[in-house]
């Protein structure tokens, strides 16, 4: 049993290249959602006959940017080397000062995507999102949000809020806390004003009745969820917490094309449509120029509003 | 249908035998995993996860339970017997445990270890079946300055692992406390002593550290004492089993662990190790033999062993009534509950009571079985000191390395590994204790986190530390617990002290 054991940690943790046709690198801890991502693509690779033999490995740390650097320096041309990362990855470079960033390497294409959720716990006397602001306008210390990391989607989200509203995104009270449920808890304990999170999250409480969905993050109103857009309330804010994946730097533009073709494949087959639909992702296809142009715009708008907080000097 | 009738039901799912097959697969792999340094449950469960896609949720969920209490458990293990925690929760089981190990008195450290597990899993498995509901109303009252006081108490507490000297202890715990500081603050998102090296940004892994000095340390101590008169270590003396000495000095402490350790695994922000702090200082202060305390008291081990694993029946409490994962492995059970189209909520008792109570009877099957494997393996286990040691250090090392390149496959992370072993046989070598610079590196920050949110949410008032009842109680008893041993041994020298621990005996 221990011999396999150690196979099996051996072959997932340490994965032996010559076997592997994609080794997907998920730059963070396992149970987290690019580590989710991973293992779905690894499972619906081999299942469609993608891959005979896909392989995950976490190399966790640092919003990604470890595993990102690990990944750019020693896979330069390999056509077998994949990485999932996200919107939080592009936060993480600016604000840790990452000497790797996604020009490093080659991004294939945008998979999922959540919306944020703006939340008060039932409890609160704030009953929609135009009493936030208010509150927010007449004193943005004595609003405490409850977020994910520092410097994250969600940390970007109420800075841009703030922006929208005229406050000094500066003077926000973020809470952040490590993802794991910490921050549900903090706002369903009526520790913190209100909470920012994928929507996700917060579905199960929202149906429950002990949170209160204020607004959502998307460009419209999302199906079945019975809340306004940002924009709705007058505050000119869209933001998607998407995941992408990546291929190595120094690929030619057949290997590139493969890449993305075999991406394609498995994002357009039904089994990867079922999981997103079990798991509760949104399936936000987006490849080619197109997403280039798209990963362009958010890292800019993203440097921007860093800026404006106070993360990124 | 009532809760005991669905546990029944589940009972009854859970005794199939090919469900009892896919527990002992588990607790057989938990163990395993718990033993070896440096891998934890949380990764075995990721990577099982995608092998139990084929399997149906039931037989999924039996075994997922398996290897979440039997990691929990096999990390005591190699604390008892080699004085190297598998998992940060069973570090403080090394302070008594190997101890006792040294002495030829394995087997019963060995044994109050796994029936004060199983008694701890059987009374907290069960007070998850029927007090859950209520159990995390109270876990979320805990807001940032709760947490902070227990910190603080917490804190207050590690100097029972201090040994004979305050100083050398307070060395050791500022030392963890300054490597803690080291990484990304968590609040701001800036860097802080990374010195430019990204691997520094996420902060100094607890495991790697732990694993490093204890396992790294004691092989090089061992090593460097070569040609020293021939160390004492008998492998067994007396008995395997308990004598029904033991027993009597085991129960109470089983309970009091459970006590401790339940809640605070069902706190969010709570986690495993600080249970096993608050248990073995408890079992210090009340034991009836102080004297062998830091000389392989038994209390010392049934104690935190039975917070251990209670805390992590605690864990799943918020995971089952909210949908909060609070520690790795159960952010991989939450996966694996969607996975079959699940989303554990507020709601799940009532829309899946089949599934929910499935599971809490396959985590007493498994607690069953974990006794069942493990207590005829005692004698077996034992035998391990036997081994000659150049063998046995070197599959230690072996068994060391590999798992931390297996969580963390980097050659920094190795180098680390590598420095702080050598710092853990320096600090062996002057008598330093290594336990409480792992407990800063782990507790320190947990507080400084919690007391900057609270202040952040009271816009820097400090009075918010004392206003909530809770964190008044918890900082009033830490106060007592720091203050009244100074009094008392002011006022007599320590005569004081030392004559009510002559009295009970």
């Amino acid at each position: 049993m221990k011999q396999f054991v150690l196979a099996s940690l051996f072959a997932g943790a340490v994965a032996v290249p010559a076997m592997a046709d994609y080794t997907i690198i998920a730059p963070a801890n396992p149970g987290g959602g690019w580590d989710q991502t991973a293992r779905t693509m690894q499972t619906v690779m081999q299942e469609e006959g993608i891959s005979k033999s896909a392989q995950v490995q976490n190399v966790p740390g640092a919003g990604g940017t470890i595993g990102l650097a690990q990944f750019a320096s020693q896979n330069n041309g390999n056509p077998d080397a994949l990485i999932v990362g996200g919107y939080v990855m592009v936060g993480a470079i600016l604000t840790n000062n990452s000497p790797v960033s996604l020009k490093d390497v080659t991004p294939i294409a945008r998979l999922t995507g959540e919306y944020e959720a703006i939340v008060v716990p039932a409890a609160s006397s704030i009953q929609d999102i135009q009493g936030l602001v208010e509150a927010l306008k007449a004193d943005p210390g004595a609003v405490s949000w409850a977020g994910g990391s520092a410097g994250g989607t969600d940390h970007i989200a109420v800075g841009l809020i703030a922006k929208a509203a005229g406050v000094d995104p500066t003077k926000i009270n973020y809470i952040a806390y490590s993802g794991g449920g910490e921050a549900l808890a903090a706002i369903l304990g009526n520790q913190v004003t209100a909470g920012i999170s994928s929507l996700g999250e917060f579905e199960a409480q929202i149906q429950a009745g002990t949170l209160r969905l204020l607004a959502v993050s998307s460009p419209e109103r999302l199906e079945g969820v019975d809340a306004p857009t940002l924009q709705e309330a007058g505050l000119d804010v869209t933001l998607e917490n998407w995941r992408m994946v990546a291929a190595a730097p120094g690929l030619s533009d057949e290997q590139k094309a493969k890449v993305t073709a075999d991406i394609e494949k498995m994002a357009k087959s039904e089994n990867w449509q079922k999981q997103l639909a079990d798991k509760g992702w949104m399936d936000t296809w987006l490849a080619g120029p197109e997403f280039d142009a798209q990963l362009e715009k958010d890292i800019s708008a993203t440097e921007a509003i860093l800026k404006d907080i106070g993360l990124v000097k | 249908m009532s809760a005991f009738d669905f546990l029944l039901q589940g009972l009854g799912t859970a005794a199939d035998p090919m469900m009892l097959l896919y527990a002992l697969i588990g607790v057989t792999l938990g163990t395993a995993v718990g033993v070896l340094p440096g891998i934890g449950p949380a990764l075995t469960v990721a990577l099982l996860l995608p092998v139990t896609y084929r399997l149906d949720p039931a037989g999924s969920l039996i075994m997922f339970a398996g290897i979440y209490y039997g990691g929990m458990y096999g990390g005591s293990t190699t604390s008892i017997l080699l004085n190297t925690p598998g998992e940060s929760a069973s570090i403080i089981t090394a302070l008594e445990g190997n101890k006792m190990a040294r002495k030829g008195r394995g087997g019963p450290a060995l044994a109050t270890a796994a029936i004060g597990s199983f008694i701890a899993g059987l009374i907290a498995t069960l007070l998850l079946a029927f007090l859950a509901p209520w159990i995390v109303k109270v876990a979320l009252v805990f807001g940032p300055r709760e947490y902070f006081a227990l910190m603080v108490l917490a804190f207050v507490t590690v100097s029972a692992a201090f040994g004979d000297s305050a100083l050398r202890g307070l060395t050791s715990l500022f030392l963890g406390l300054a490597l803690a500081c080291v990484g990304i603050d968590q609040l701001t998102g800036q860097a802080r002593l990374s010195f430019g090296v990204p691997e520094l940004l996420d902060g100094i892994e607890v495991t790697t550290m732990a694993v490093a000095m204890f396992a790294l340390g004691e092989a090089l101590f061992i090593a460097g004492q070569r040609d020293q008169a021939e160390d004492e270590v008998t492998a067994v003396k007396g008995s395997v089993w308990m004598s029904r000495r033991d027993w009597a000095r085991s129960w109470k402490p089983w309970l009091r662990g459970t006590v401790i350790g339940f809640p605070i695994g069902a706190m969010p922000a709570g986690g495993a190790e600080i249970g096993t702090f608050l248990s073995y200082a408890t079992e210090k202060r009340l034991t009836r033999h102080p004297e062998e305390f830091g000389d392989g008291a038994i209390e010392g081990v049934a104690g935190p062993e039975a917070a251990n694993n209670a805390s992590a029946a605690g864990t799943l409490v918020p995971l089952l009534t909210l949908g909060l994962p609070t520690s790795a492995t159960a952010a991989i059970m939450l996966a694996g509950f969607q996975q079959f189209g699940l989303q554990p909520g507020p709601l799940l008792f009532a829309t899946n009571p089949t599934l929910v109570w499935g599971l809490i009877a396959s985590l007493l099957i498994a607690n069953a079985m974990l006794l069942v494997l493990n207590l005829p393996l005692i004698g077996l286990w034992v035998k391990l000191l036997t081994v000659p040691k150049p063998w046995l250090y070197a599959g230690i090392l072996l068994f060391a390395t590999l798992g931390t390149i297996g969580a963390n496959p980097s050659s920094f992370e190795l180098g680390m590994l590598l420095g702080f072993g050598v710092l853990g046989y320096v600090m062996r070598l002057f008598g330093y204790p290594i336990a409480p610079i792992v407990v800063g590196l782990i507790l320190g920050p947990m507080a400084e986190q919690q007391l900057r949110r609270a202040l952040a949410i009271s816009q820097g008032d400090w009075t918010t530390l004392v206003q909530s009842p809770i964190a008044a109680t918890l900082l009033a008893i830490a106060a007592l617990a720091l203050i009244v041993p100074l009094i008392l041994r002011a006022r007599g020298k320590g005569e004081m002290l030392s004559q009510l621990a002559g009295e009970e005996d």
